[in-house]
């Protein structure tokens, strides 16, 4: 069946001068590879002909352990996955449980999940921004983007107690009810907000150095993207302008005007470049979503003992990093039969060896850095 | 429900009986077609109906089954806006055709369905363990798989003590 | 026999105390760099920075010290052991040696030699033996490509260096330090003004010569290759550090010395700016009257005394510098004004340039070692050799055709920047076509 494909990672390419290659073996504990993960390179000199990755030190069965908890009880588990942004893992799983069940958050709870799921957008941005340019060598914009990543957690702390693993929804709406200064304290963040990612576009945009080794690396064409199953950041900077924010809306989405970044050559500036843009444009839907929070009930009709009727669904939200998606399965009980998560992160990093072919060992750091990965995710 | 519309007429008109089944479930479209035409039908889904995105592919297992495992393939089209789930029954001894030639993002989600459930991808170029280590015994994702068990006998063989749980 | 050595330590006494004093100040100095780092640091990333040991963390370095002295030595087992032993002394060695033929102050020097700048240029030159033979004797891969890098890179901006230096001294037309700045008196003006390209050349090659970011990539934490310091440990690695920061004071002493003046008072010549010899003890009252005002702000008593200490210190050094401009002292003493605002003036501009790589280090992200390489070979060094060509046109319309300073070093500069805009240009350009190493 089907066509030449490039071949994959036990396939090396050939050394220039015919001599012989180096091995070099990253992490698994390495202060780059943003938790453990282990790259495995074969080098002519300083040039990457082959990598291969090596994952599944973080993995902990997160879906063997779905089949013998019941829903309510599965939902803090999802939120240790991609663990920088937990809010928007917990609003995937809680909109596939319901659309399992046939039921609908309230409007006031979606408005809400809309606006802390956007906030945790910015927080997940902020900092990969700050350690990716800390790779890359700049020091200060780590802490510029955790300073602001502070008052977001700031507001998810008076939210629901938690600042990184938040279970902050539940199945069919929200449990607490928005304290009293959600939106002040929404509005006070995301005005000078604009400002602040000024400040940092000011030190890296157009810096020469970081141009120089962010323009041309690690680029991805909208075809091999496609072809890889990259989605979200990564898959829109190589061209293809896709969100499922809008092509397929969920929570309150539809709602609100935005705009979705696009990058042209799929290289690992555009995707500064996009992620970047895509912080402003959550902070404009923030802004759009607090003018005007419908009053109402913040739960849905749903029962306390949870027993979705046998079949199953495929949901996906766009997180920060990508399309994350629940495959549930019910059979009648008050427990999943199967819960499939489609990790972003993992599927990202299946084109890590296509990026990397011909660059110099010292990209590496930038290409692992670009795709934005968490290894809570890929591993599960 | 049972579904009939174009799309659906489109495959059984390319691969009648392979087509096993067609349903919507939650008003997402399901197809449930023969495990050895899986590359073919694959084939078609990309280039033709344009499904070229691969959104997921993973397995399930229903032990009670002849054929237990569910092999379960989640497509999206970008020109169309549209979903559509391929399902092919495997036994536990039957080698499913490998669609990593037509997408390459399968290539790790069959290693993945390997490590998990054991399931065996005919033309997959580097089929081995993803994220279990390499020496592990058992596919956990199984439903006759128990957790409990596998960790004494792993605890007892490599660390030499009795395991706590 | 014995009043022989004894009249010729006394006739060289000022050269053994200065070398004492260098030998004994400098790794205090050393160390206080490292805070200021590390406080600028934490400014320019919105925090604080060391406050606890010490007030204001001002005691920090003496903890770093003490920690470091007491570490365990650890050796790797297949290690050279001499050359491991040896190698960060040649490096310390060579850096302080190079302290040697600078000028501090008119009154502060170990040796006043005729080749003086050749000598210091040639001695930190000798420092890349140190960071090589580490590399070599750790006998591990990646601490040789480490050092081997290093040592590429300090060539390549050591030829930058030199050029740039040339251009200063064709102004001055001595090489030794003293009469270089002697010559910055008469000339009116700092070489700065005369040879700007040279001098932003000088201050690119000599980050690169230090190690500093934004070439800092033998040294970088998160890349793969950890440096020629990896198996070094303790009061060894110390020293590796000393030497780093001995060879910031030196290049920066360099610079000063050659384009910044030296000991010489902004508007040294003029009349009119007088008023800026109080500055010393101007700046050292306000130091001092903000370590009083941040006395009682301080959590612990102990604390709180320092601080006062430390105040009355800068108070002190007040008084001492204010003293040669009352005319009795002066009259009593007429060598202690240039003395001692010269070293004053000396350590201020100093400062500023330490300043200046702290503030780029953390402005900045790392270069990627071959566009490290190509922006040393293929820009800075065609550049400073334009320069030096430029200094000697203008010194031509000088000397010859008689075109006042201003008109002729005008010109040549103009030019000069006219071939760098092209040089920059022509490097970008070939960026866009150089998309990566390797098949497309």
């Amino acid at each position: 069946m089907a066509d030449e494909r490039i071949p994959f990672a036990t396939h090396a390419d050939q050394t220039v001068l015919g001599a012989d290659e180096i091995v070099l073996n990253m992490g698994p504990q390495h202060p780059s590879t943003h938790g453990v993960l282990r790259v495995k390179l074969r080098l002519d000199g300083e040039k990457v002909i082959g990598s291969e990755c090596v994952i599944g030190y973080l993995h902990r069965g997160v879906e063997k352990i779905a089949e013998h908890r019941s829903y309510q009880q599965f939902a803090p588990y999802v939120d240790r996955m991609d663990y920088v942004a937990a809010v928007s893992n917990g609003l995937g799983y809680c909109e596939a449980v319901e659309k399992l069940l046939g039921a609908e958050a309230p409007p006031r709870a979606r408005v809400i999940r809309t606006i802390l799921t956007e906030l945790q957008r910015i927080a997940s941005h902020l900092f990969w921004l700050g350690t990716h340019a800390l790779d890359i060598g700049a020091l200060t914009p780590l802490f510029y983007c955790l300073r602001e990543r502070e008052e977001i957690l700031k507001i998810f702390e008076k939210f629901c107690g938690a600042r990184l693993t938040t279970h902050a929804f539940r199945i069919g709406g929200l449990q607490y009810e928005a304290y009293d200064e959600l939106e002040k304290d929404v509005e006070r963040f995301c005005t000078p907000f604009d400002k602040r990612v000024d400040e940092y576009e000011s030190l890296l945009t157009e810096n020469r150095i970081w141009v120089g080794r962010t323009k041309g690396v690690g680029i991805l064409t909208s075809k091999e993207a496609i072809d890889y199953g990259a989605s979200g950041p990564v898959l829109r900077a190589s061209g293809v302008k896709w969100d499922i924010r809008k092509a397929m809306p969920y929570a309150a989405y539809d709602q609100y005007k935005f705009e979705i970044p696009t990058g042209k050559n799929g290289d690992t500036y555009d995707r500064y470049i996009v992620r970047m843009e895509e912080m402003r444009q959550s902070r404009l839907i923030c802004l759009q979503a607090i003018e005007n929070i419908p009053a109402g009930p913040i739960m849905g009709k749903v029962g306390k003992v949870l027993k979705p009727p046998p079949g199953e669904v495929y949901h996906a939200i766009e997180a920060p990093k990508g399309e994350l998606g629940y495959y549930i399965i019910s059979d009648g009980t008050t427990q999943p039969y199967r819960v499939r998560i489609r990790p972003p992160s993992l599927i990202n990093l299946e084109a890590f060896d296509k990026m990397i072919r011909g660059h110099l060992v010292a990209d590496v750091v930038a290409i692992i850095g670009t795709l934005d990965i968490v290894l809570g995710e890929v591993d599960r | 429900m049972a579904l009939d519309n174009d799309l659906v007429k489109r495959y059984k008109e390319k691969f009648g009986p392979a087509i096993l089944e067609a349903w919507t479930d939650r008003k997402q479209a399901i197809l449930v077609v023969a495990r050895e035409l899986l590359g073919e039908i694959a084939l078609y889904s990309r280039d033709h109906e344009k499904f070229d995105w691969l959104s997921d592919l993973t397995a399930v297992d229903w032990p009670k089954r002849e054929q237990r495992f569910d092999i379960v393939l989640n497509m999206y089209s970008f020109e169309k806006n549209e979903r559509l789930r391929l399902k092919a029954h495997a036994s536990a001894d039957e080698r499913v055709p490998s669609v990593q030639g037509i997408w390459s993002t399968a290539n790790w989600m069959e290693r993945e369905v390997y490590d998990m459930f054991g399931v065996i991808f005919e033309g997959h170029p580097d089929l081995k363990r993803i994220l279990l280590p390499d020496e592990w015994q058992g596919h956990p994702l199984r439903k006759d798989y128990d957790i409990l068990t596998q960790d004494t006998a792993w605890v007892r063989e490599n660390l030499g003590i009795e395991s706590g749980q | 026999m014995l009043m022989n050595v004894f009249h010729f330590v006394i006739s060289i006494w000022v050269p053994l105390v200065c070398a004492l004093i260098i030998v004994a100040v400098l790794p205090l100095v050393a160390g206080y760099i490292v805070l200021m780092e590390r406080k600028v640091m934490a400014d320019m990333q919105a925090r604080l920075g060391p406050m606890r040991v010490g007030p204001h963390g001002l005691l920090q370095p003496i903890a770093d010290a003490l920690k470091l002295l007491i570490k365990e030595d650890i050796i790797p087992d297949e290690a050279d052991k001499a050359i491991f032993w040896f190698a960060p002394l040649i490096s310390v060695t060579a850096a302080m040696l190079a302290m040697s033929a600078l000028a501090i102050g008119p009154w502060f020097q170990i040796a006043d030699l005729n080749v003086g700048l050749l000598f210091v240029v040639g001695i930190s030159a000798l420092g890349i033996f140190g960071i090589v033979l580490g590399g070599w004797s750790s006998n591990s891969h990646y601490s040789l490509l480490g050092a081997l890098r290093s040592a590429a890179q300090l060539v390549s901006y050591e030829t930058a260096a030199g050029m740039a230096i040339v251009g200063g001294l064709l102004l001055a037309g001595t090489l030794s330090t003293r009469e270089i700045i002697q010559a910055q008196n008469d000339y009116g003006t700092w070489f700065a003004f005369a040879a700007p390209v040279g001098f932003f050349v000088y201050i690119v090659a000599s980050i690169a010569e230090t190690n500093r970011a934004p070439f800092d990539l033998p040294e970088a934490e998160s890349e793969l290759v950890a440096g020629y310091m990896t198996e070094y440990s303790g009061f060894r690695w110390a020293l590796y550090f000393l030497a780093e920061y001995t060879n910031m004071v030196v290049v920066a002493s360099i610079a000063t010395t050659l384009f910044l003046g030296g000991w010489l008072r902004p508007f040294a010549g003029t009349p009119a700016f007088n008023f800026l010899d109080y500055f010393p003890s101007v700046l050292m009252l306000a130091v001092g009257a903000y370590c009083f005002y941040r006395a009682p702000k301080q959590p612990v008593k102990v604390q709180s005394l320092f601080m006062v200490a430390v105040g009355l210190l800068m108070i002190l050094a007040a008084i001492i510098l204010a003293a040669p401009l009352v005319p009795a002292v002066s009259d009593l003493l007429p060598g202690l004004k240039p003395g001692l605002h010269g070293a004053f003036w000396f350590l201020l501009k100093v400062g500023l340039y330490i300043y200046l790589f702290m503030w780029l280090r953390f402005t900045f992200p790392r270069y990627r070692f071959d566009q490290l390489m190509r922006l040393g070979w293929q820009f800075l060094i065609p550049l400073s050799i334009v320069n030096v060509m430029g200094i000697g046109l203008a010194l031509v319309l000088h000397r010859h055709w008689g075109w006042g300073h201003l008109p002729a070093f005008g010109l040549t500069t103009l030019l000069t920047l006219v071939v760098a805009a092209w040089l920059g240009w022509a490097e970008e350009k070939k960026d866009k076509v150089h998309v990566f190493v390797g098949e497309t």
